[in-house]
Formats: structure tokens, C-alpha cells, sequence
């Protein structure tokens, strides 16, 4: 109704210069008119600015006395004009008339308030108030003196109401019939067919969408996918590394880490209570590792001391997985030979404390190549490969040490971000007396290099504390926002 | 691929012996050519007429053979016979001679310069002396439809006509003439049409209306006539009925009119070089000289070979065998293919005699596919390129992750060390001493034992999440180490799945479903509690779960995992307020489908 009227108007009107008289004029209330405005302008279909307007209303007495009359006349005509004593006056009107009454009736001169007897003035009176009081009521303020609002207003007959309104004008999408607005397409639209006819509330788009209910994968292991799928397009082959526990002789003294080396102090590596030993090892290979840390042979000197069989049967919880790089290499030179290139990604475990950026467990990352006739340049053009489909392709090398590595390479890639080299691996070349006593053939050679895959991830995804990445402390949202992992990808 | 229906017993006749079906079918693999069914005449008759009969005892077998869509000379019985037989050793690859005519006695065929508005080339050949019967017959009959199918696109570049040469006198005249000019007898007819009226008769003809369009709009029809104006035939459309040949006919003359020469020799190459054998002397041919209006001859067919240079290396070096050129020549005379020694360079090569039956051979790697035939496909030794082989238990752990996920859970990377009391006292559990494998000498007691189960690391992940929106929904897959007598270092990993769902109530009716979807995806049935086939839930009786909210999950017949309602108490040791279900199990057993 009230839509109708506003649309229709403005339809043949420019303007709607106030929406309080457009609303008495047509006798809606203008309460009603106000919410019609306010959606009719949400929708943008009019322009509404707003009008501020001061308005004097009727107080709840100054109502009763429109009807009663005022105090002052009630108290006037309740006397009698042989006049009656204060008593009998009391008795017959109420309180409140009496009180107001007869201060208003004095101050008119109108009765003569004795000690016992009250008598009229004046034979007749007007009942100005409740006059004025009518026509402030039917909105004809101009025509009552100020002195009279002054007055009224200081008897709290009246009051100034602030009152709004609004002109109006057509807006951008004025139309003189409204479309349905809908905030969402229902089976109902569908089925009604009414759907052509709708018109979609404005979407707010700077609010981001619902929450969305779902899984999610956790980042370090998607960043492992990714290296998964670089080794398998470089043609690696994934290494089975599911045994935690290893004795000491494949993770140590296999790959020709003498039995003094400080990596194997217990300081750096978890030594087992149970189960304490190892109870099987290929005997004639032992042997020959044995002989080979003691007097060396194919060529070495070897190290010279006495090697205890007790040590390399300590179980431990493996520091690295060249551990099982070292039984697939034997397992490989048990048979023909034939080239392989394997990778891993799994657990490990050092002896360490913890703290940002270390944990006394991390994932590393192997990638190992054994053919014949391999280079340091094809160590170097691999580890080039591998690490530009990281993202990396600044790379460096130093010089460094590794006791089954030799030459032996810290790998370094410039940092563009922090404008530094930073030290991304290590790599080398698997040393003679590590890889002859498996009996692999004299011209194989083993090029082979590792990393961590928290470094990486954590410089990926912007984390700086590793216990933020990997561990119970883990906040899930942050697994929850997490991106997926481009690695490899571009 | 072409299909070509021989009746089995003529084939098994001109074969020299009888086959099972599977040594047919097994002879026809190693040759290339596929036994594709086996029917009757009659049974296509039936089939034809949807009519349902029995089949009679006596109906003749028909095998339809697919041959290969550029051996034309494997189109009909006559062809395919003798290549099987060669194949197998029995035959001679034949020699086919062009009669020596002299040329004043060599029929002509004389070409008028209007054929080139419509169809420019005819070529021709005599068969002499031949001895038809009805099997033979109607194998020249179906070689030609084969032909004008295949090779001659719907008769569009070539149309074959044959004829009783007894029944028209040369020398013959090829001319295009307007329709209205042209009167004859077609086949099959025996009322004289004019060639208008009877392109508007076969519009009816559900055989010939197809190839009307190819002349129809011409303003003159191409036609052959013999000396005495007698109508051989309206190509492509129809001969005459005056030189239809019959069982009787002797001799047989062959036109190929064409659009597209050396299809057409090539159509006339395999049609004289298949019947020739019926022929008083065996493969040979009779040419004909076509003269064109501008005085140009030619003298046709030409039988001859075509010979091509082929080194050995590199036969044998892209079948990947080793053979010598004795070899080579064997097996290349099995497939009709004469090889002999070069006499070029160093000696290394062989020259391959292509007979006119073998349009297909157009260069080396066509010899040498005959020969990898020859030697068996299946002989080959084989050479696999280097290829890589996945870890099966990490591809199946990825799998499933990616379904947990796809459930709605988050997954969660925790420690694989933890501390004595976390891994057993917290858990309501005692240590029986069998399981696990505990640290010697740890820095804290963070890192006092190898996990046994994935239950704390996950518990632990929640007590620290406490803030963390409810329900939270997590999983892990993961190792944990167990105790191994059999292993060499005594201890063994195995691969666990764990989930967890934490909220206002427990959650046991989705961890439940969960297990129910794992095992759905892992395509595995839910089966009674003790049927081995499937998996089934039974009541379990577990310390870390709430008692009578709880269930082992029995896979195979083995118990692989339990899921329950964290029991309170477990709840409280981790400082977790709110109600807990877990499922954790081993799925290594999923590895065998």
C-alpha cells in the first residue's frame, strides 16, 4: 500500500518534499512510510534525504485535559456560585485538580480561597488551556501565542518532539512497481517459474564467503608429495623406509664411520634399551667391513684401530636414512649389476635438544644415483636438477667433511629474499671403502645427497619455529589455512 | 578392417587339410588376419529376416576373416588360401606371366577424348581358358564387390567390369556420351533402357542407387562399346546383360574404368593375378593395348616386380633379433615376398622382389614388418625400457589419507617419541614388556619411548588445541615400532591409521561411519561377526575407551584396530574438556586387495 503510493507518485511527481505530509495526506501512518522508505532506498529504487523536524505534542495530562478540561475550570465549576467550604470542595474533585487547581485558579483570580469558605470571583470563566491544548493537538501551532507554549511547556502540558521525515526523489533503480527481491535462487523460484521476475538482493562481496566444512592434508606431507613427484620425474626410484630401529653396523659402520666418531656418542644418538642388539648381520660382509675399518684394503689404509663387533650391534633409532641406503646398496650388489637411482623421504632421529629450529626428530630427504663412470659433474648437474625444480637454480658448493663422503659437498643456494647464501645439503661421493666391501663393482660409483624437509617448508610456508610445523602444539587452523604446495609445479 | 566370408571347407580344401577352430584361429593370429565369426549361410539369411529356426546339420560353415585394410590380395578365398599356404611352407610364391601377343593380335581398347570430362582411364586384360564352377564364381563376384568397396571408394575411383569375351568382338571403344545417345540391355534386365531412363529405374534399386550420384549430374555418362556397338557397360553403374559372363564363360575380359589410375592398375593387378589360377595356364595373363585419342598406349597389366633394396641391419636391428640373410630370405618367402642376396655394396642387403600382388609394400619398414611376422611377433625377445616400481605400503598410506580427508578430517603430523607414562598410564594402559622399544638414553623424558600406538600424539594434539572451534575433527597415518623377534634389529615398523573427533557429544556414530568408509574404500564388505571374507565390529573391552562405547574392528579374521569413546579418565589425563571418539588401526592388511 504505502509502496505503491510512494512508487505511483513518484511516477507522475518529481519530488516528494516530505514524506510526514505525504503520509497524513494519504492517511498511512508515517511510521510505515519510514520502512517502506528505508527499503525502497536500500534497493536504491528512491533517493530518501533525510528531513529533521521539531514538533510540539500533547504530555499525558496535557491529553486528559483536552477531554476533561483543565484543572483550574474543573476546580472553577465544582464551585457552587453561593461558594462551599474548603471540605466540600476537596470531597468533590480529585487531588491532583484540587492541588493544580487552585494555584492556576488564584493566580486567574478567579475564586477567593478563604480559611473555611471558597467563593467565586468571577461568575464565568474560559477554559483557555484546554483550548490552546486542542489546537496543538490538531497541528495548528501557529496559532498559539509563544507566551502560551512558554507556558504550557512549564506545566508539562506539552512537550518538543524531534520528528523525522524525508523528501524523496527517484533513485537509480526507480521503477514504479518493486521486483521481488530474493537473496538466494530456491526450487520454489524454480518450480513457480517466477525466477524471471526476481531480483537478487546486493551480494556483499567484500564479506568473505561461508566457511567451508572440510579435510585437510598437513603441509609438511603435502611438500613431501611434491618432492615424491620430482624424484619420480627425475627417474628415482623410492626407497622402503619403514624400520625406525637399525643397528649401529648399517647406520655407522657399513658406511665406514669409524667407531670413535663423535656422531656416534650417545650425545647425538638414541641408543636402545630394547631391544639393545641386533642379532643378524650378513657374516662375511662384516667381515670385510671389519677388515676394512681396521687395515682398510681396496686401496685404503683404513682407520687402524680394533673394531668391536659389540658396537656395531648396538641398536639405535636410525640418525639418518642412508642407513637404508647403505642395505639397498648391498641388497644391489648381490646381483648383477645393474644402475639404480633411489630416493627416500622418512624419519629420523638424533639425540639432540630442542629448540626453533631443531627437533629430536625430522624428516630427511635422500636422493642417490649408482651407475659407473659417474662424475662429480653429474653429482653437481643432479644436485643443479633437483634443486631448480625446488626453485632453487643459484647454487654452490664447499668444501666440507663427511666421513663416507668423499669429496664431500655442503650444498648452498643464494637466498634472494635474504640476499645470503644459505646452506640447503650436503652431498658426495660414497667413499671406496664403503661401497667395494658390499662387492659392488670397482667402476660404480655412488653420488648421493640429503637435506631436511622441515627447512625447506618452513621457509615455504613462512614458519618460523619448527614446533609450529610438526608436533602436538601444532594450532590446526594453521594446517587448516594452509596452501596447496607448488613445488615442482612451475 | 575389410572382412572377407569364405565357407570353411573350401578354405580347409585349398589349405590341404582340416583345422579345429582354435588352430585356425591360432594360424590366422600368427599370419595377422583375425577369425572374427563364425556363421552359416543360412544363419545370415535368418538373421537378415529375423526369423527364428534351428540351425540344419548340414549348412555350410562360413568363417568372416579380417584382413589387413591395404592386403587387397587377401580380399577373396582364392588370395588368402595361397597366402596362408605360403606362409606355412606349402607353396611357391607364383610367377605371374603377361602373355607374349603380338601386338597386331593384342585387343584394344580406344579411349575418345570426352571420357575426360567424367572418367579419363580404362584399363583391360584377358583372362583365357578359365574353368569356373559356382564356388568360383561367386568368389569373382565378391572379390569385385570387395574391391569397389574398399580400395575403389564405393566405386568412385575405380568400377570393374567383366565380361564373356566370346559374347563381343574387339577392338572396343571407351566414350562419354549424353544419356539420351546411350540404349542397352543392363544386367539382369531384359528390356532396352536408355541411360536417362535408367538412372531414373535404379533410383529404386537399393544396391545401385549409392553409386548413381557418381554420373548422374555429368551432362555425358562414360560407356564401352565393342565393334559392333554393343553395350559393355555403363560405368560405374551397370553392364550390359549381352557379355554377362556365366558358369560356361571361357574367357573373361576385365575393364577398370577410374578416376584414379594407379588404382585402377592396381585393382586390375589383383583381380587378373587371384582368378589367373583358374586359368588353362596357370598365371597367365593376357594384356590389352588402350590407346588414347592423342595416340598414346599403353599395355596392360603390368606384372611385373618391384624391387627394393633393404640392408639386413636394418631388419634385424628394429625387430631387435639377430638373423642372417638366409634367414631373412625364409621368412620373407613365406610372406610371398622373393629375397634374394644383393650383389651391392659389401653385401649386407637384400633385394626383396615385390610381386604385383603386394600394392601394400611401399618401402623397407614393409619388408621388415613381413619379416617380424614371419619370425612370430611372440618370438621376440623382450627388451624393457628402465621403469620404476612404488613402494606399495606408501602409496596405499597416501590413498587413504587423501579419503580421511575427503571425510571431512584434518590431518595431524605428531612425534614418533613420547614419554613412558604418555604412551601407556595415560592411556589407562600397562605395559606387558612385548611391545615396545624404549630409548636408552634420552635427554628428557619427552623422548623416553617409540610409540606404540598414535592415540597420545593425537590426544596431546587436542589438550593443545583446546581453543581450536568445535568439533574438531583430526587423523594421522603414520609408524609406529613394535617389538619383532624375526626381524634382524628385533623390532619392526607398522603403519597405523588414527582419527579423532571431538565436539559438544563424543562423536562414536561418525568415528563408527568413518571405519564403515575406510573399509568401503578399501573395497572390502561388511560381513556376520566370524565370516573371514569381509570385515565385521565386535564388542571390545579396551582400559583407553569407555566400556560398553567401544568395538574392535575385525579385518579378514584379524583384529586390526579398535575405536571407542575416549574413556574420561583418559580424557582428563590429557586436559581435554570436552568428550573424545577414536579409531586407530594397522593398515598394512589393506596392501592385498
Amino acid at each position: 500500500m504505502a509502496e505503491d503510493a510512494i512508487l505511483g507518485f513518484l511516477e507522475k511527481n518529481e519530488k516528494i518534499a516530505d514524506s510526514g505530509k505525504f503520509a497524513s495526506n494519504i492517511g498511512i501512518d508515517h511510521n510505515e512510510i519510514v520502512n517502506v522508505i528505508k527499503s525502497l532506498h536500500g534497493f536504491r529504487l528512491v533517493d530518501a534525504e533525510d528531513i529533521k523536524r521539531e514538533k510540539w505534542v500533547l504530555t499525558d495530562e496535557g491529553k486528559s485535559y483536552t477531554v476533561a478540561g483543565s484543572p483550574e475550570v474543573q476546580l472553577f465549576l465544582a464551585v457552587p456560585p453561593e461558594g462551599i467550604s474548603r471540605e466540600e470542595l476537596q470531597k468533590k474533585v480529585d487531588p491532583s485538580v484540587y492541588k493544580i487547581g487552585c494555584s492556576q485558579a488564584i493566580k486567574n483570580k478567579w475564586l477567593e480561597m478563604g480559611k473555611a469558605q471558597v467563593s467565586r470571583k468571577v461568575q464565568q470563566v474560559e477554559d483557555q488551556v484546554k483550548d490552546l491544548l486542542l489546537r496543538i493537538q490538531d497541528g495548528e501551532v501557529h496559532a498559539v501565542d509563544q507566551g502560551d507554549i512558554d507556558a504550557l511547556k512549564k506545566r508539562k502540558l506539552i512537550a518538543l518532539q524531534t520528528w523525522k521525515s524525508y523528501s524523496l526523489t527517484k533513485g537509480p533503480n526507480y521503477a514504479p512497481k518493486r521486483k521481488k527481491v530474493a537473496t538466494d535462487l530456491t526450487r520454489e523460484h524454480l518450480q513457480r517459474g517466477d525466477w524471471k521476475d526476481l531480483e537478487f538482493k546486493e551480494y556483499n562481496f567484500s564479506a568473505k564467503g561461508q566457511p567451508a566444512e572440510g579435510g585437510h592434508l598437513h603441509p609438511l606431507l603435502k611438500v613431501r608429495k611434491q618432492l615424491q613427484m620430482i624424484f619420480l620425474q627425475m627417474g628415482f626410484e623410492e626407497m622402503p623406509t619403514n624400520n625406525f630401529v637399525e643397528s649401529s653396523f648399517w647406520n655407522f659402520d657399513a658406511l665406514f664411520q669409524p667407531q670413535q666418531h663423535p656422531a656416534r656418542d650417545s650425545h647425538d644418538t638414541f641408543f636402545l634399551q630394547v631391544p639393545s642388539t641386533t642379532k643378524k648381520l650378513p657374516e662375511d660382509y662384516v667381515e670385510r667391513v671389519k677388515r676394512v675399518h681396521e687395515s682398510g684394503g681396496y686401496g685404503s689404509r683404513g682407520y687402524g684401530y680394533d673394531w668391536k663387533r659389540e658396537e656395531a650391534n648396538k641398536n639405535l633409532l636410525r640418525t639418518h636414512t642412508t642407513a637404508v641406503s647403505s642395505r639397498m646398496l648391498y641388497l644391489l650388489a648381490q646381483k648383477p649389476f645393474a644402475p639404480k637411482k633411489y630416493f627416500s623421504i622418512d624419519r629420523v632421529f638424533r639425540n639432540e635438544a630442542v629448540d626453533r629450529t631443531h627437533l629430536a626428530e625430522f624428516h630427511q630427504i635422500e636422493g642417490l644415483v649408482c651407475d659407473r663412470g659417474l662424475t662429480l659433474g653429474d653429482l653437481i648437474g643432479v644436485l643443479h636438477d633437483f634443486f631448480s625444480r625446488l626453485g632453487m637454480s643459484k647454487l654452490r658448493f664447499k668444501p666440507a667433511y663427511n666421513p663416507y663422503t668423499e669429496p664431500s659437498m655442503e650444498i648452498f643456494s643464494y637466498h634472494e629474499g635474504f640476499k645470503k647464501w644459505v646452506e640447503i645439503g650436503n652431498s658426495g661421493m660414497f667413499r671406496p671403502e664403503m661401497l667395494l666391501p658390499m662387492g659392488l663393482p670397482e667402476d660404480v660409483r655412488v653420488i648421493a645427497w640429503g637435506l631436511s624437509l622441515e627447512r625447506p617448508t618452513m621457509i615455504l610456508y613462512g614458519i618460523d619455529n619448527i614446533r609450529d610445523l610438526f608436533g602436538h602444539k601444532v594450532d590446526l587452523s594453521l594446517i587448516k589455512r594452509n596452501p596447496i604446495c607448488r613445488l615442482g609445479v612451475d | 578392417m575389410p572382412t572377407v566370408s569364405v565357407g570353411r571347407d573350401r578354405l580347409f580344401e585349398a589349405l590341404g587339410r582340416t583345422y579345429t577352430q582354435e588352430e585356425f584361429e591360432e594360424l590366422c593370429f600368427d599370419f595377422g588376419v583375425e577369425l572374427d565369426d563364425v556363421t552359416t549361410e543360412k544363419a545370415v539369411i535368418r538373421k537378415e529376416k529375423h526369423l527364428e529356426e534351428e540351425a540344419g546339420e548340414d549348412e555350410e560353415v562360413i568363417y568372416k576373416i579380417e584382413v589387413p585394410a591395404n592386403r587387397y590380395d587377401l580380399l577373396c578365398l582364392e588370395g588368402l588360401a595361397q597366402a596362408l599356404r605360403i606362409f606355412m611352407g606349402l607353396d611357391e610364391i607364383p610367377k605371374y606371366i603377361v602373355s607374349n601377343i603380338p601386338s597386331e593380335s593384342l585387343l584394344k581398347m580406344h579411349v575418345k577424348p570426352e571420357t575426360s570430362l567424367i572418367r579419363p582411364y580404362v584399363v583391360c586384360a584377358v583372362l583365357r581358358g578359365v574353368t569356373f564352377d559356382e564356388a568360383r564364381y561367386n568368389s569373382f563376384i565378391d572379390l569385385q564387390d570387395r574391391l569397389h568397396q574398399n580400395i575403389c571408394r564405393r566405386r568412385t575411383l575405380v568400377a570393374i567390369g567383366t565380361h564373356d569375351l566370346d559374347a563381343i568382338e574387339g577392338p572396343f571403344t571407351y566414350e562419354a556420351l549424353p544419356p539420351t545417345d546411350i540404349n542397352f540391355v543392363p544386367l539382369k534386365q531384359v528390356k532396352s533402357f536408355r541411360a536417362d531412363e535408367l538412372m531414373e529405374f535404379y533410383k529404386t534399386d537399393l544396391k545401385l542407387k549409392k553409386f548413381l550420384h557418381i554420373i548422374e549430374k555429368s551432362p555425358v555418362f562414360p560407356v564401352i562399346y565393342d565393334r559392333n556397338r554393343t553395350v559393355l557397360s555403363l560405368p560405374p553403374i551397370i553392364n550390359g546383360a549381352h557379355s554377362a559372363i556365366s558358369l560356361q564363360t571361357k574367357n573373361v575380359f576385365i575393364e577398370c574404368t577410374a578416376t584414379d589410375l594407379t588404382k585402377a592398375k592396381i585393382v586390375l593387378n589383383i583381380m587378373v593375378t587371384m582368378f589367373s589360377v583358374y586359368c588353362e595356364r596357370k598365371f597367365h595373363v593376357e594384356p590389352v593395348e588402350v590407346v588414347y585419342s592423342d595416340g598414346k598406349s599403353n599395355v596392360l597389366p603390368d606384372l611385373s616386380v618391384f624391387n627394393l633394396e633393404v640392408p639386413l641391419s636394418y631388419i634385424t636391428g628394429s625387430i631387435g633379433v639377430s638373423l642372417d640373410l638366409n634367414q631373412v630370405s625364409s621368412l620373407l618367402n613365406k610372406m610371398q615376398l622373393q629375397a634374394e642376396r644383393s650383389v651391392s655394396v659389401d653385401g649386407r642387403s637384400i633385394v626383396v622382389s615385390v610381386p604385383p600382388t603386394r600394392s601394400d609394400v611401399l618401402h623397407a619398414c614393409d619388408v621388415m614388418e613381413d619379416v617380424a611376422i614371419a619370425y612370430g611377433f611372440n618370438k621376440i625377445p623382450k627388451r624393457k625400457p628402465v621403469s620404476l616400481k612404488p613402494v606399495a605400503l606408501n602409496q596405499i598410506s597416501d590413498l587413504i589419507r587423501l579419503e580421511i580427508a575427503m571425510n571431512g578430517f584434518t590431518e595431524v603430523l605428531t612425534w614418533i617419541l613420547c614419554s613412558y607414562k604418555e604412551n601407556f598410564s595415560m592411556l589407562n594402559r600397562k605395559d606387558d614388556k612385548s611391545t615396545a622399544v624404549i630409548i636408552g638414553n634420552p635427554r628428557s623424558t619427552d623422548f623416553e619411548i617409540v610409540r606404540t600406538s598414535l592415540m597420545s600424539g593425537i590426544l596431546k594434539t587436542v589438550g593443545h588445541n583446546k581453543d581450536h572451534p568445535k568439533p574438531i575433527k583430526i587423523f594421522e597415518v603414520g609408524d609406529i615400532s613394535v617389538l619383532d623377534e624375526t626381524k634382524d634389529v628385533g623390532a619392526k615398523n607398522q603403519r597405523q591409521l588414527a582419527a579423532l573427533y571431538c565436539g559438544a557429544n563424543s562423536g562414536f556414530e561418525l568415528i563408527h561411519c568413518l571405519v564403515d568408509r575406510i573399509m568401503e574404500v578399501v573395497g572390502t564388505p561388511f560381513v556376520p561377526i566370524g565370516d573371514d571374507k569381509g570385515y565385521y565390529i565386535r564388542r571390545s573391552n579396551e582400559p583407553e575407551f569407555l566400556p560398553g562405547r567401544q568395538a574392535s574392528i575385525v579385518f579378514r579374521g584379524k583384529h586390526i584396530g579398535t575405536f571407542g569413546i575416549v574413556h574420561p579418565e583418559v580424557l582428563s589425563n590429557f586436559d581435554i574438556p570436552d568428550p573424545c571418539s577414536f579409531v586407530e588401526l594397522n593398515i598394512e592388511s589393506f596392501l592385498w586387495s
